[in-house]
């Protein structure tokens, strides 16, 4: 057919090769916990998807609009404790998790919008030690607000979620692919996002926010909805992941796990979905079980070195040589490469565009 | 009606008067120009009309509404779109992203359009996209409509910021010194484009230093000094007028 060469140097339309990739990946990732039938290693890729949906929603905010976010785990937190208060013996309220789930990333879109709001005049690195502050608030609260949250106790006995009258348990299986379900839908939500008129308003504010104000496009609703589908993500990975831990705690949700979390994107590429779910998978993968077993040969060597105690230089190092060496990323997008890689191609791509012009003319 | 209008405006940084009770007006459908010694207020001016700056003292009515304050996007949305003296594209975005980010203001689609990527929003991207194209190959760009504006020659991208500008459907567009750096071939080209644009029924305002391409094209010049209004007419009155000349060359040596 003639179309479907058109289609595809369309950049606007959502029918790209992508799509086949997609499939493909969500197919290998349902009968992946069959293949290596194991509960500690479904438990591991249930844990890693909470990550990669926290990832796409830490992209939002900070790949496609611009906005460093360095607190992104205080959204995660939000999520978690919303799940956690009307899920629970706490209060003896019983939200149904169908419900919840959906009920819990518009508490998170709300908080992301109520967070955001101080910080709209605020760019790059300011914007960042803010971010920061809030990081360290939101903990800080639940772990004082003892009378509602259990203090540093946490709220435990959650409520699992039942499907069609079928309860989750503690098998992490079913568990699993919920998060799966959770994360095509973040997917196809980031997408639509990506190749929309918000999406575009998105990138115009990280490109060049007087020139995207001069558009037409109001900078602060445009800012907030950022924040708010961001956080909307880490509701939904919130609830899944209180459900299936059965606790939260205000110690899951420090520091560490923002950076962590920014780390996967810095890696994996920033701005682009398929870069953050791999770097996201890889992280995970190496905080579970690289390190670990990396450790244990190291010591079946006789060697006495604890891998999983340096993980955060392992990390650090791993961040250095990225940027050394590849600073958009493993899988980056088509812009941030081109971004990164400017200087190398600018000149001669300036030149030939010149040459063309003249030719033109003349 | 006047399309545009400035009554008494007034800018002040701390103690720097950047412009002075400044106050003419536009009608529609015309093509003019404001010039002036560098530092003359020109680019205040339209700094004013687009919302950047709030204006210490006066009115500006834009198309019967007073947008004096009124937010840079609320005063885009209205009909005024611009370029800038330095090019301000979307750097890493295809040359038609750039065009069709310029259609914000026109576009409906909402946060639930997006997301749910409903067939309503599909068929209206659709059409930002055609419209794209289409101002793409009115400025003589739709070769490079997967370019980076970024990766685009010079010359180029002041004919996509401009394709941008007029994406948004305006009623009035601002050009801040459109012909800097450009050639004489790539200047007889904007001529050429700009009375294209006029055609579109879009009103044309630019400021320019090239003042064979200002006295060829404009109807009426507003002459602009230390942030004074210090001529205003047609061309041919404009260019003789004593005070222009010295605000320009200086001041004649007194005699005796």
């Amino acid at each position: 057919m003639a179309t479907a060469p058109s289609a595809a140097r369309r950049p606007l339309l959502n029918l790209s090769p992508g799509m086949r990739t997609a499939v493909i990946a969500f197919a290998v990732a349902v009968v992946l916990p069959f293949v290596h039938p194991n509960g500690a290693f479904t438990n591991f890729l249930a844990d890693a998807g909470a990550f990669v949906l926290l990832a796409l929603g830490l992209n939002i905010v900070v790949g496609f609009a611009g906005l460093l976010d360095l607190g992104y785990a205080a959204f995660f937190a939000i999520g978690s404790y919303a799940f956690a208060m009307l899920a629970s013996p706490q209060f003896g309220i019983h939200v149904p998790f169908w419900l919840l789930v959906f009920v819990a990333a518009g508490i998170a879109a709300v908080f992301g919008i109520l967070l955001g709001a101080p910080t709209l005049r605020l760019r790059g690195d300011y914007l960042a030690i803010v971010t920061l502050g809030f990081g360290e608030i939101v903990p800080q609260t639940f772990l004082n607000l003892t009378q509602w949250t259990g203090g540093p106790n946490g709220i435990g006995s959650l409520d699992q979620p039942v499907f069609f009258g079928l309860r989750f348990g503690f098998n992490p299986l079913p568990y699993y692919f919920l998060i799966l379900a959770l994360i095509a839908l973040a997917v196809w939500v980031a997408s639509n996002l990506r190749h929309s008129r918000l999406g575009r308003a998105w990138m115009a504010i990280r490109e060049d926010e007087l020139a995207a104000a001069h558009m037409g496009i109001n900078t602060t609703t445009t800012k907030l909805a950022a924040f708010a589908m961001g956080a909307s993500f880490s509701g939904l990975a919130g609830c899944a992941y209180a459900s299936k831990l059965q606790l939260v705690s205000p110690d899951q949700f420090g520091f560490n796990v923002s950076v962590f979390i920014l780390a996967m994107l810095v890696l994996g590429g920033m701005g682009n979905i398929p870069g953050v779910i791999v770097g996201s998978l890889i992280l995970s993968a190496l905080e579970r079980f690289i390190l670990p077993q990396g450790t244990n040969f190291l010591h079946g060597l006789g060697l006495n070195i604890d891998l999983t105690n340096s993980r955060f230089l392992i990390y650090g190092a791993i961040l250095v040589l990225m940027m050394l060496f590849r600073p958009e990323g493993l899988i980056p997008s088509r812009e941030r490469k081109a971004e990164l890689h400017a200087a190398d191609t600018d000149a001669d791509a300036a030149e030939q565009e010149q040459e063309l012009y003249t030719e033109a003319v003349h | 009606m006047p399309l545009l209008t400035l009554d008494h405006v007034t800018q002040r940084f701390g103690g720097l008067v950047a412009v002075n009770d400044l106050s003419f007006t536009i009608e529609p459908g015309s093509i003019v120009a404001m010039i002036g010694p560098n530092g003359a207020g020109k680019s205040t001016a339209f700094n004013l009309v687009t919302g950047i700056y709030r204006p210490s003292s006066g009115r500006i009515v834009f198309d019967g509404t007073d947008v004096t304050g009124k937010a840079t996007s609320t005063i885009a949305a209205l009909g005024i779109a611009r370029t800038f003296q330095n090019i301000r594209l979307f750097a890493f975005m295809s040359a038609v992203e750039n065009v069709t980010t310029g259609e914000h203001a026109r576009l409906r689609a909402n946060l639930v359009d997006s997301l749910l990527h409903l067939p309503s929003q599909r068929r209206e991207e659709k059409r930002a996209y055609e419209r794209a194209m289409e101002l793409l190959r009115f400025v003589g760009l739709e070769k490079f409509a997967d370019t980076y504006a970024r990766n685009l020659a010079y010359g180029f991208q002041r004919r996509l910021e401009i394709a941008r500008a007029l994406a948004s459907d305006p009623k009035l567009l601002l050009l801040d010194e459109p012909a800097a750096g450009m050639n004489p071939s790539e200047k007889r080209d904007l001529v050429d484009l700009i009375r294209r644009i006029r055609e579109r029924g879009v009103t044309v305002f630019l400021i320019e230093h090239d003042m064979g391409l200002v006295m060829e094209i404009s109807e009426r010049i507003t002459v602009l000094d230390h942030g004074e209004k210090i001529a205003e007419g047609p061309p041919a009155e404009v260019r003789n007028d004593p005070r222009v000349i010295e605000a320009y060359l200086g001041a004649p040596a007194e005699a005796s």
